[in-house]
Parts: C-alpha cells; sequence; structure tokens
C-alpha cells in the first residue's frame, strides 16, 4: 500500500509542473502583453495598474525567466495581492500592528465551497443508489423507463435555469426558502441552533441544485455497473446456491457495481468544483466559485491565477483520494494485478 | 441512416434537432419582428397571439430573440464541437498509431487538461480574452478534446493489430495511407458519437457563459443572456426565464437523444444487450 501511495504522489509532480506551464501559457494567450487587453477592457485601467501587472508577472523579463518566477510563486502559493481588496489571494492569514487578522480570500471562501459540495455528493450518493439499482432491476419496465427519461432530463437541464425555477417557486412565490447569501441579516445575535437552521436553510436551494443536475450521470452509471455485474458469471453461481434474491443482489451484485463509482466521483470533482461558479454566484454564495466569478469581471489577475491553481490542486488531491479508496476496496489494484 | 431510423431514441434526437436547426437557419424568414427592434409601448407584455413569447423589458419580441439566440447556440456547439474533435483526432491519432514517447507526453497533456476544473479554464481564459462569440467557441473547443483524444488512440491501438491493417502494411502501405484509409475509417463510429453528445455539452457551456455575461454579449441575442434578463424580471415575467430554458433543454436533449441513440443503433454489443 505504501508503495502504491509513493508512486501515486510522484504521479502528481509531471501533473503540478503541467498545471504550471497551462496557467503560464493562458496568462500570455491575450494578444500583446495582457496589460494591453485589461485596458481595452476597462477604461479606468490607469498606467498605475498596468505597470502593477507588468510587475507582477515580470512581462519586462525573457520568457523563460517568466516562467521561471511563475513557477516559483506557483509552489509557495504567492499569487501577489489582489488589485480589488489588497487581501493576499491564498490562504495565509495576517496580523497587522493593531492585531487585525486579514484572512486569506480563498481561506475564507474554500470551507463554504466544500460544504456545499460534500453535502451534495451525499444528496447525490442517497438518490442515485436507489434509482440506479431500480432502474437495472426492472431493466426496459416501467420504473426503468421512467427513470431514463428522467435522466435524460437531468443531463440536459442548465443547472443556472434550474435554479432560478426553483428560486422562484420556492423563494419569490412561495416564500419558503431564502434566496441569496448564506445567512439572513442579524443572524449572528441568534441562539447557535436558530443560526445554524438559518445557515442549512440558505444552502438547501444550491445543494438541491447541483445534486439534481449531478445526479442523472451517477444513477445511470450505477445502473448499467449493476446491469454489467448481473450477468456474471459468480451471480449465476450465486442464485444456483440457492441464496436469497436479495442476498444476491445487495450483497454480491450491488458491491461489485459500485466499486467503479469511486472512480467516477473522483472523476466529478472538476465539474463540481467549476459548477460552483454558477450555483454561488445566482444564490451569492461567498465560496470559490464566487470569489472566481468576481475575480474573472474585474480582471482581478492574482485573484484568477491563485483559484485556478488551488482548485487544479484540489482536483489532484480528490483523484488520489479517489486511487487511494479504490485501491483500499480492491486488493487487484492495490497488488498491482490489474492497472 | 436506417439505423437511426429504427432506433426510437435516434429519431426522436434527429427530430428534434432537424426542427430547431429550421427555424435557426430561416430565424429572418420566419420571425415576425426584428429581435434587436426596441419598443417603448411593448414592454415586458405577456405571451399573446401577436408576440407569442411575450416581450422582454426593452419591448423586444421574445420569440424573435429566440429564434435568432438559436443560430447563436448552434453555431457555437457545432464549431467548438469542430475544433475539438480535429484536435482530439490528430492528438489521438499520433498517440495511438506511433505510440513510444510522443503517446506518453500527450496523454500526460490529457492527464494536465483534465486536472484543471474546466468551467475555471474556460472562465480563466475569457478573463484575458474580450468576451466575443469567436472567442467562446474557441475557449470551448481548446478546453474540450481531452475525451475524443483518449477515445482514437483506443480504436487506433486496438486496431492498429488487427490483420486487415498487418495486411496493408505488409503490402507496402504508407502511414498515411494506413491512417487515412484504414484506421481513421474504421473510428467513425465512435468518434461521431462522441461529437454528437459533445454539441450538447458546448450549448449547455456557452448559455451557461452567456448567462454570466462572459459570453455572447448584448445587444446580440443568445438563450443565455435572454436568461439573465429573465432572472431581473423574475417577479413579474416569468415568460422571460421559461423559454430560454426550455428551448436549452430540449436542444441538449435532442444532441444526447441522437448520440445514444446512435451509440446503441451503431454498435453492435449494446445493441445485443437491450
Amino acid at each position: 500500500m505504501l508503495k502504491y501511495l509513493m508512486n501515486r504522489l510522484l504521479w502528481m509532480v509531471p501533473l503540478l509542473v503541467g498545471i504550471s506551464l497551462i496557467s503560464f501559457l493562458i496568462m500570455h494567450l491575450a494578444p500583446g502583453d495582457i496589460t494591453s487587453t485589461e485596458a481595452s477592457f476597462n477604461p479606468k485601467t490607469s498606467e498605475e495598474s498596468r505597470q502593477k501587472l507588468r510587475e507582477l508577472y515580470h512581462l519586462d523579463k525573457p520568457v523563460i525567466v517568466q516562467y521561471g518566477l511563475w513557477l516559483k510563486r506557483m509552489s509557495t502559493l504567492d499569487f501577489g495581492r489582489s488589485f480589488a481588496s489588497h487581501q493576499s489571494p491564498v490562504f495565509w492569514q495576517e496580523t497587522d500592528k493593531d492585531g487585525n487578522i486579514t484572512k486569506g480570500m480563498i481561506q475564507e471562501a474554500l470551507p463554504v465551497t466544500l460544504l456545499i459540495n460534500v453535502l451534495s455528493l451525499s444528496l447525490i450518493i442517497a438518490m442515485a443508489l436507489p434509482l440506479g439499482v431500480i432502474s437495472a432491476l426492472t431493466q426496459n419496465k416501467l420504473p426503468d423507463r421512467s427513470i431514463t427519461i428522467f435522466v435524460f432530463i437531468g443531463f440536459a437541464i442548465p443547472s443556472f435555469w434550474l435554479a432560478l425555477m426553483l428560486m422562484y417557486w420556492t423563494g419569490v412565490s412561495h416564500n419558503w426558502l431564502p434566496i441569496s447569501g448564506l445567512h439572513s441579516l442579524g443572524a449572528e445575535k441568534m441562539p447557535w441552533l436558530a443560526q445554524w437552521i438559518d445557515g442549512l436553510k440558505h444552502l438547501t436551494l444550491p445543494i438541491l441544485i447541483s445534486g439534481l443536475t449531478g445526479l442523472a450521470g451517477i444513477s445511470l452509471f450505477v445502473r448499467n455497473g449493476m446491469l454489467d455485474v448481473l450477468h456474471q458469471d459468480y451471480i449465476t453461481t450465486a442464485r444456483a446456491k440457492g441464496l436469497s434474491e436479495n442476498t444476491v443482489v445487495y450483497k454480491h451484485a450491488l458491491r461489485n457495481a459500485l466499486l467503479p463509482l469511486i472512480t467516477i466521483f473522483g472523476l466529478s470533482i472538476p465539474g463540481l468544483i467549476g459548477g460552483s461558479v454558477i450555483a454561488e454566484s445566482i444564490f451569492a454564495i461567498p465560496g470559490m466559485g464566487k470569489l472566481f466569478y468576481d475575480a474573472v469581471l474585474m480582471r482581478d489577475f492574482p485573484v484568477i491565477m491563485g483559484i485556478l491553481t488551488i482548485g487544479s490542486a484540489l482536483t489532484l488531491i480528490g483523484n488520489l483520494l479517489a486511487d487511494l479508496a479504490y485501491a483500499w476496496a480492491d486488493p487487484r489494484v492495490r497488488k498491482g494485478v490489474v492497472q | 441512416m436506417n439505423a437511426i431510423i429504427k432506433n426510437p431514441l435516434a429519431l426522436a434526437g434527429l427530430m428534434i434537432i432537424a426542427i430547431i436547426s429550421f427555424m435557426a437557419i430561416f430565424a429572418p424568414l420566419i420571425t415576425p419582428f426584428d429581435p434587436d427592434a426596441i419598443n417603448v409601448k411593448s414592454i415586458l407584455l405577456s405571451p399573446s397571439s401577436a408576440h407569442w413569447m411575450g416581450t422582454d423589458g426593452l419591448g423586444r419580441d421574445v420569440y424573435s430573440r429566440m429564434l435568432f439566440g438559436a443560430r447563436i447556440s448552434l453555431l457555437v456547439g457545432i464549431v467548438a464541437v469542430g475544433i475539438a474533435t480535429v484536435i482530439g483526432i490528430v492528438l489521438g491519432a499520433i498517440s495511438g498509431f506511433y505510440r513510444g514517447w510522443v503517446d506518453t507526453v500527450i496523454m500526460r497533456l490529457v492527464d494536465v487538461m483534465l486536472s484543471i476544473p474546466t468551467f475555471f479554464l474556460i472562465l480563466a481564459v475569457i478573463a484575458f480574452l474580450t468576451p466575443s462569440i469567436w472567442n467562446i467557441m474557441i475557449v470551448i473547443g481548446l478546453t474540450s478534446w481531452m475525451g475524443v483524444t483518449r477515445l482514437v488512440r483506443a480504436e487506433f491501438l486496438s486496431l492498429r493489430n488487427r490483420e486487415f491493417v498487418l495486411a496493408s502494411q505488409t503490402l507496402g502501405a504508407t502511414d498515411r495511407r494506413l491512417i487515412f484509409k484504414q484506421l481513421l475509417p474504421n473510428s467513425l463510429t465512435p468518434i461521431i458519437v462522441s461529437s454528437v453528445l459533445g454539441i450538447a455539452s458546448a450549448v449547455l457551456v456557452e448559455s451557461g457563459l452567456s448567462f454570466l455575461g462572459l459570453g455572447v454579449q448584448a445587444p446580440q441575442a443568445s438563450w443565455g443572456n435572454i436568461l439573465t434578463d429573465g432572472k431581473e424580471y423574475i417577479e413579474f415575467a416569468w415568460w422571460l426565464s421559461l423559454f430560454p430554458g426550455l428551448a436549452i433543454l430540449i436542444t441538449v436533449m435532442g444532441y444526447n437523444l441522437l448520440g445514444e441513440g446512435l451509440r446503441d443503433a451503431l454498435d453492435p454489443r449494446t445493441s445485443n444487450n437491450k
């Protein structure tokens, strides 16, 4: 297991170098140097802020030196200061002379996004498993057909539209749920339980949105996985032994059908992180997605590059965890029998 | 073609796409109003026989704007997927045909691209460029070729040692001939399926970007930016949010149905399973 872990960790190094190259490329995508596009975009840009950009990315130095400096920045997570708020984009919090603590922007936003994603992943698992299993067990009959239709709609529905419709239905016309932010006004004065419920109410819609849109793929995956497994020889053997249908389906089939799901969850992490942009900006939730969106609108390059790097690092960590979980669950992978 | 007609899913998808494409292509002939004509006398009218889908906050006819928006969505979807497919075929073919270190480099590049959250990547690139339809197409295309690359590579790897390929290689066929006459034609089915499904997701991405104000810019109509207006007026003009969302849903579903249907119809393995 340890050897496997070391292998996987070493594997991340070339990926990180690749990510640094791609992000460096993005900074140089703009025709001319980035300072000129920024200027053409925002008439208010002064010579001063252009100078700031040039200094930040050392645009006056040769390309190879620029990349070296960029690599150094990335590895120390020092992306410069936000143009808009002068906070540092990534984690480090600072204490000034009077003892006031300024947190890093991602340090503040990341827990919110992680919380939403963990909760919506739980929702997806809780709903996709039964749907997929029912679908597989009633293959081509009415329940399977209806679930398949539901899956096709789930694949095609734009999350931002679903968000708007639910917002209208539950927030505007019925006033059941709050539609923006994380807390109600004056929430900090409420007792802790009320604060907690208040926060949960604010999170309901965003979690529902990312849960419902992610559901379709996973339930289809569970269905196909189950169908695959149910046709295997060892299932026939289990049936022939006279095991009850429940034991066959839930003990023998489901467990094996679920294995690849671990990988799918690992693969869905970048989508979930990226998807947080839309959900968070619609519901005004101060997470990574909203932070990133605001930074893009304001061309706040230090923040953009910081979040891009952290987002990719999170994806790598997520994939690593998924691979480890898979190796833990499947001895064949752990011992290197199959790739 | 026969396979499509016999498969009800594919046929439904094909019909949806045909109808929407027809309406998009002939939009100027069908639309009752100029999509950009501002009319202060008809602000936020609910749907009626004159304005089928009502009017927006500037008194523009929503139905006309929807038809012109369809042009944008389809164009962006098709061109973006075209770019992605070409890149995917070229890289996948090189990777699968020559193997060795080129293959390693290309596959690592795919891994790197897949570990950057796609929507973050797209937004970051757009932050450095000016949002326009062309830039959106290129950006979506350049960030979605990884799937096709892997697919083409896998097909090439499995076809490379088949008898018919080895036979023509023995007969002295050049690499170029092998790639273009033997391997590529035999890999077409999965490429077509993945391109059709790719259009569906490109349409979703474009509308999401436009909805966020980072895609197609007003006054040019796109389903995404009509929805942005809809968000402003959601309390008293439901039609502004309902129709663009439905249009996106139906279009994306059309491409998904066609893609899945084609996969079932053209792939003997899955069609036997059913």
